[in-house]
């Protein structure tokens, strides 16, 4: 790959569940995430994927181990920190949309940056048209967000994703809703905001063919990781 | 102008949700209604109970106390012997010495609105075989009048007559009644000295009172001291007013500073209504403030139910980027509003019905009730209101900020 530039890595992760009884479901996960990557990540249902996306998220903060974003240690940093961080640097894509159902398409776009307030109003506005522009969902900016089909939903959602330009977007189940038009749709976007825009995609998912069109892909299996792989092949 | 995403969100919530809003609202707007209505209630009757209270008795009285002897005299050293005795009173006169040079100086204070300088003695009021007890007042009826408004309840006759007649006296009406008795007539009056004097009466007054009706009588300070035996210079008590009767203490002492005699200000002789004042008070305020209590629950249960259904907003929002604090924030906010919304239609509940009750008669010398709009109440009522919608507001808020987003998402 052309930029090898590291953007996230961890090392030697772990996590314990507790309830209902002591066991380990992630064990010595140690991986790079390079700049511009679309990476997925793979793994049967309790493999540990979704929850080493959460620790990767900065939302799960009780794992032991490192975690790196930008060469920056993020392991034992405040709470607050890591909202602003959250805010400045990673964009969310979930299998539901989670809109804000009183705001319009274009506020709940605007939100995350209005948070972030280094624009002003105006240019916020302006920013999130744009975005809206690229997904194809501009003439939805003004209707309430609960008015909207679920693919275009969905696409509001990487809008709001993305409206901060953020070095990394992690997804789960990006897809998991959509249908096969749609889905192929939100592929396209985010092939585009990798290659084009040189940000990151983390994405956890089992749809196969989403993740066999994924520049790289890392499989889990009983919290560890089996295969930092180049293309994987179909399982079945 | 730009407004915060925060308070953008938060009135974004309100207004979606206008029946939860003024639901919420309604039950502080009873809380605050009731809280303003019954402390005006309670501080009107204070005010006006305390005005009664004025109507006889100064804020600050000057007298002389009873001296008590001394129960032991300690021997100056171990070589004589020491000396117990019974204590006794030792005062054999009330009087006060040169009442004039000391009225004169309390009078050239600036804190002083007025004093004067009053003669009581023991009276017995004799129309034929009839007698009644009672006590007689030796007065300057005008500077008494403006300290006591006495001329409110001439109900025959006037105060200007008393002044250069010292045959003259004003009595109450219930003397008056019982002795068959009117304006210009005679009756003789006689002390526990032993001086009989017949009196003509130039003046009726009925202050509502009773006990005061009964007895009380007014005459020139001369015809007083004469009624006792005594010189001009004779004075047994001097009454003065401050402007401020609430900080009177703070004048008493000031005073004592001028005098040897006993300087006792209105809440030392009046400590027991005084106690019951502030009991009435405490009850009133006790009931309110639970009732404003229970009004914030209103604002705990709609700001709870609000969070449990909006759960998924909050975690998406602390996924980008929302603190904890900013979630407090925000239903903080909204609390707030609501709060706000409540107190001031509480307010205006409460100023209709003290403007109901002020229109109510109750009769006697009390008139329509005594209940004013007083802005101070209106301010406290207004800050309590707020105070508890934010304290009811606080946990649910908390609650919201402490929803773990991870807990969501993976649902």
């Amino acid at each position: 790959m052309k930029n090898r530039e590291v953007i996230l890595s961890t090392r030697s992760l772990g996590k314990y569940f507790y309830a209902p009884i002591k066991f380990k479901v992630l064990d010595g996960i140690s991986f790079e995430a390079y700049k511009g990557e679309f990476l997925t990540l793979v793994g049967k249902s309790g493999s540990g994927k979704s929850t080493l996306l959460y620790c990767l998220s900065t939302m799960d903060t009780s794992y032991e181990g490192e975690l790196f974003i930008n060469n920056e240690i993020i392991t034992g940093r405040k709470i607050n920190e890591l909202a602003a961080l959250r805010n400045r640097s990673i964009g969310f894509i979930f299998q539901f949309h989670y809109l804000l159902p009183e705001f319009t398409c274009l506020k709940n776009v605007m939100i995350p940056a209005l948070k972030l307030g280094k624009y002003s109003y105006k240019e916020v506005e302006e920013r999130a048209y744009n975005k809206l522009e690229i997904l194809g969902i501009k003439d939805q900016a003004l209707k309430p967000a609960a008015k909207l089909s679920g693919g275009q939903q969905q696409r509001v959602a990487i809008a709001r994703a993305l409206i901060n330009d953020p070095a990394i977007i992690m997804c789960d189940e990006p897809t998991g809703n959509l249908d096969s038009k749609n889905s192929q749709i939100v592929f396209d976007i985010f092939k585009q905001i990798a290659h084009e825009f040189g940000q990151t995609i983390i994405a956890v998912t089992h749809d196969n063919d989403f993740s066999r069109n994924s520049d790289r892909t890392i499989e889990l299996a009983d919290g560890k990781i089996i295969s930092h792989g180049k293309k994987l092949n179909d399982v079945f | 102008m730009r407004k915060s995403i925060n308070t953008d969100i938060a009135f974004t919530h309100i207004i979606t949700r206008k029946r939860q809003t003024f639901v919420a609202a309604l039950g502080v707007t009873i809380g605050v209604g009731v809280y303003l209505f019954m402390n005006s209630l309670s501080s009107g009757f204070g005010t006006f109970s305390k005005g009664e209270m004025f109507k006889n008795s100064p804020h600050i009285k000057i007298y002389k106390n009873d001296e008590l002897s001394q129960p032991l005299i300690s021997s100056r050293d171990s070589g004589h012997t020491t000396v117990i005795i019974n204590p006794q009173i030792t005062t054999n006169s009330k009087k006060i010495i040169n009442p004039e040079q000391l009225l004169s100086r309390i009078k050239q204070q600036p804190y002083v609105v007025n004093a004067i300088a009053q003669v009581s003695f023991d009276a017995f009021y004799n129309r034929g075989k009839a007698q009644l007890r009672g006590n007689g007042y030796g007065v300057d009826i005008l500077e008494y009048d403006a300290m006591f408004k006495t001329g409110k309840y001439i109900v025959a006759g006037n105060l200007n007559r008393l002044t250069g007649n010292l045959n003259g006296i004003i009595i109450g009406s219930g003397i008056a009644e019982k002795l068959n008795l009117g304006i210009n007539d005679n009756i003789t009056v006689t002390s526990s000295y032993n001086v009989v004097k017949v009196m003509k009466i130039v003046g009726i007054y009925s202050s509502g009172n009773s006990l005061t009706d009964n007895a009380k009588s007014y005459m020139n300070l001369s015809a007083a001291q004469q009624f006792i035996k005594e010189g001009p210079s004779y004075v047994s008590d001097i009454f003065v007013n401050v402007p401020d009767p609430d900080n009177s203490e703070k004048y008493a002492a000031m005073l004592q500073q001028l005098t040897a005699y006993k300087v006792e200000d209105w809440k030392t002789t009046n400590a027991d209504v005084l106690a019951t004042e502030k009991t009435r008070g405490t009850l009133m305020g006790a009931i309110s403030l639970s009732i404003l209590v229970v009004a914030a629950f209103g604002i705990y249960n709609i700001l709870s139910s609000t969070i449990a259904q909006k759960i998924n907003d909050i975690a998406i929002l602390k996924a980008t980027g929302f603190a904890g604090k900013d979630v407090i924030r925000i239903f903080l906010m909204e609390a707030l509003i609501m709060g706000f919304i409540g107190t001031l239609m509480g307010l205006m509940v409460g100023s209709v019905l003290i403007a109901i009750m002020s229109t109510i008669y109750m009769g006697g010398p009390v008139g329509y009730f005594p209940i004013h709009f007083e802005p101070a109440l209106f301010a406290k009522s207004t800050v309590l209101g707020l105070f508890i919608t934010l304290c009811a507001g606080y946990f649910p808020a908390r609650k919201a900020a402490k929803v773990d987003p991870v807990e969501i998402f993976r649902k």
